[in-house]
């Protein structure tokens, strides 16, 4: 029995042995069909992918041409010759006046007659002068600004024309050429960025309205929190008071000291002293005599000249563009020593010479509000003392105070209001009235109106 | 003579001693710069900023203080692209100093290193105060910020190389920070998108661009012209047909024809504090945006 058993148990492991072999292969076969069919989606997806890959970076390196050459369009401007043309700008100018006296005969009794233009601008309508500025630099290290003015009488005026240096460092700077001077404080402002349409009354008695000397200029800002410059001129002597030489040594010398800072987050001030040295020679002058006859008239010796200046700016936070207010003021004191000869062209009593002493002094104060935007509105006092001026031909007895009556004692003063609109940074119209005592015993009341316009690159104005 | 010439010297001796002691002089011209330059140098750096939040940056004049400042400064950032044009060539020529003029190391100009948008097609001053580079107030946008950060941090580098590794980790650091910020800022401000908006000036165009918003009118009727009562009207007819979502404008801007505007239309105005110290939370360049983002979210509500 056990026998049978046995051998049955033997048959069934020797058959169920090659039986379980099949079954392994069979299902490794099926293993190996799925790993297959897995490699194969693998390879496909991977093919699929390289291929989007490719695609994606053909066009990212398409995308990346279009935008370099997109670039370099935007970056590139129109090259040619103009290409590095200076900055130009141009400002136009004309008023429509009416005046109680004659603006042809204008003078400032107890001044010697400075030349310059400072007569009121004529009656009716007028063309000013139009400016026309150029200024680039030249190179890394100079900068070059011309300003020329083309006067209604159709001449071109050189206002300025200097070069400046950009680099020197440590706070220096070098100009040459013609400048305006660093003496004052409304000397080196522009005309087309006054309050007022002239000048004040001592800038026209004694600087002929402004100093612009052919000469050159050192200037040093001191590494302070607070401003402080110093400058000093050497001039040829060009232009009122000095008188043009024909000399190898310089006409006219300045120096300039100047003070600014912030007072607050709302005020800004700058102050000032400036002393001007002249010696002018043969400075002719017109006047008539108490003959009734025109003469010609000279003075030569020294002229000395001490400016005090300051200007103080309020603006709420300092912007300045909704409401601001400017106080601006300086006092003049001038002392001329030398010869005075009379009647140089012989027309009358015979030519003279004498000794000339004068101590002169002259101040304004103004104030501007600009009470809303575009609108500003401002007032102006002027003075002059002419002081005693003593003439050595009228001391001696030779002749009287009535030969020289420009040089009689007065005290001018003036009056000014102006009421301005500027729409714009650009453009500006301007109403202005003044009670002008220039002349002795005329009072000159005066009434205009002015475009003040420009074009062209934005300038900068100083403050 | 000599005891003048004595007191001279020991007066130029002493101001280069001043100067040698002196951090390395930071000048910017614009509040965001000067807040990205203290990110960036901390105490390394002494900086100075120009104008406040509460000036209109066309509009400054060259005072006497700024040019004392131009004079000892190392590096002068600006915005650039005109905007700074009535001031910043005058304390050029007047401060004295080489360091920063064009074309020099110590002079950047933080638009040129951006892509600027709305460049004029045309240019003539009868459209307005138009900048021929285009719109410069980049800083609204936190990505124009991360790329001036990069270039200013290399400047600050090459100028100053003692402290380069300084200058370098801090903009890592910034850098890492300003991105996550951005992400954030983005996210914030999905809610934003295709929102119309008054503006007062071109001042948020880049924000505006970056957030897909969009600008529905400007009060200035062209840029740098104050709003006219004309213009006023037909932008109240506009906004009757269209309403715009929210009035906004920045500190330095007469808030009053926003308001205006405002209180015909019902369209919330709202001050933006268009850069750092613009209101009393945007202290700097983070909370700024943080700001500028959560004042718009608000008048959505």
């Amino acid at each position: 029995m056990y026998c049978r058993l046995l051998c049955a148990m033997a048959f069934a492991v020797a058959l169920s042995a090659p039986l379980a072999a099949g079954a392994q292969d069979a299902e490794l076969s099926k293993i190996r069909e799925e790993l297959r069919q897995l490699k194969d989606a693998y390879e496909r997806r991977i093919q699929a992918l390289e291929q989007r890959l490719q695609q994606t970076e053909a066009k990212a390196g398409k995308a990346e041409e279009a935008a370099n050459q997109a670039a370099v369009q935007s970056s590139s401007r129109p090259t040619g010759e103009n290409a590095l043309n200076p900055a130009i700008s141009l400002i136009l100018q004309g008023t429509l006046a009416r005046s109680s006296r004659d603006p042809a005969n204008y003078q400032i009794t107890g001044f010697v007659p400075s030349g310059g233009e400072v007569a009121p601008p004529g009656r009716g309508l007028n063309l000013s002068e139009s400016e026309l500025v150029f200024s680039a630099s030249v190179d890394p290290y100079f900068r070059g600004v011309l300003i020329a003015a083309l006067t209604p009488e159709n001449e071109v005026e050189v206002e300025e024309a200097f070069i400046q240096t950009l680099a020197l460092g440590r706070g220096f700077m070098f100009k040459g050429g013609r400048f305006l001077s660093g003496i004052g404080y409304q000397n080196e402002i522009h005309q087309h960025a006054w309050d007022f349409q002239d000048a004040p009354l001592a800038y026209k008695a004694l600087l002929g309205g402004r100093l612009n000397d052919d000469g050159v200029q050192l200037k040093w800002v001191a590494p302070t929190e607070l401003l402080v410059e110093l400058g000093t001129e050497l001039g040829r002597g060009r232009v009122f008071p000095g008188t043009d030489r024909n000399r190898g040594r310089a006409g006219a010398w300045s120096l300039f000291g100047h003070a600014g800072g912030d007072l607050g987050t709302s005020i800004a001030w700058r102050a000032g002293l400036s002393h001007l040295r002249t010696s002018p020679r043969d400075r002719t002058y017109d006047d008539v005599d108490s003959t009734g006859t025109g003469v010609s008239n000279s003075i030569g010796g020294r002229s000395q000249l001490w400016v005090l200046d300051g200007i103080l700016k309020w603006a709420p936070n300092h912007n300045a563009s909704a409401q601001n207010f400017k106080l601006q003021g300086e006092y003049f004191r001038r002392r001329e020593n030398g010869s005075l000869i009379y009647d140089t062209q012989a027309a009358s009593l015979g030519t003279q010479t004498g000794s000339y002493r004068s101590r002169q002094s002259g101040w304004y104060l103004q104030g501007v509000y600009q009470f809303m935007p575009q609108w500003r509105a401002g007032y102006r006092y002027d003075r002059l003392n002419s002081g005693a001026t003593s003439i050595g031909l009228v001391g001696t007895g030779a002749l009287t105070a009535a030969d020289f009556p420009i040089l009689g004692g007065h005290k001018p003063k003036r009056h000014t209001f102006m009421v301005d609109w500027s729409p714009t940074e650009f453009s500006r119209i301007r109403l202005q009235l003044a009670r002008d005592y220039s002349r002795m015993g005329a009072p000159d009341n005066q009434i205009l109106m002015q475009y003040i316009m420009s074009l062209g690159a934005h300038g900068a104005h100083k403050f | 003579m000599k005891t003048m010439l004595k007191f001279v010297a020991s007066i130029a001796m002493f101001f280069s001693f001043c100067q040698a002691l002196a951090a390395f002089n930071v000048f910017a011209c614009e509040p965001e710069w000067g807040a990205l330059a203290m990110e960036l140098g901390g105490d390394k750096l002494s900086v100075f900023t120009a104008i406040t939040a509460l000036q209109d940056a066309h509009r400054i004049e060259a005072r006497p203080s700024l040019i004392a400042r131009a004079r000892n400064a190392d590096l002068l950032v600006c915005t650039g692209s005109e905007l700074e044009i009535g001031w910043v060539p005058l304390l050029l020529t007047q401060a004295g100093n080489g360091r920063i003029q064009r074309g020099m190391p110590g002079y950047l100009e933080a638009s040129q290193q951006v892509a600027r948008i709305e460049i004029p097609q045309a240019l003539d001053r009868s459209l307005g105060d138009i900048h021929p580079g285009g719109n410069p107030h980049i800083q609204t946008d936190a990505r124009n910020i991360a790329r001036v950060a990069e270039v200013l941090a290399q400047r600050l580098a090459q100028l100053d190389p003692q402290n380069a590794a300084a200058y370098q980790s801090k903009y890592k650091d910034f850098g890492a920070r300003w991105q996550e910020a951005i992400r954030r800022w983005e996210k914030e401000g999905a809610r934003l998108k295709d929102v119309p908006v008054v503006v007062y000036h071109r001042d948020f165009s880049y924000f505006i661009r970056w957030m897909g918003m969009r600008e529905a009118g400007s009060l200035e009727p062209k840029p740098g012209i104050p709003p006219t009562p004309a213009h006023l009207a037909t932008l109240v007819e506009q906004m009757k047909r269209a309403p715009a979502k929210a009035i906004i404008y920045s500190p330095y801007n007469d808030p009053r024809a926003a308001q205006f505007l405002s209180e015909r239309t019902g369209i919330p105005a709202v001050m933006l504090p268009f850069t750092v110290g613009g209101n009393e939370k945007a202290r700097d360049l983070f909370a700024l945006f943080d700001e500028t983002i959560a004042l718009l979210l608000k008048v959505m509500q």
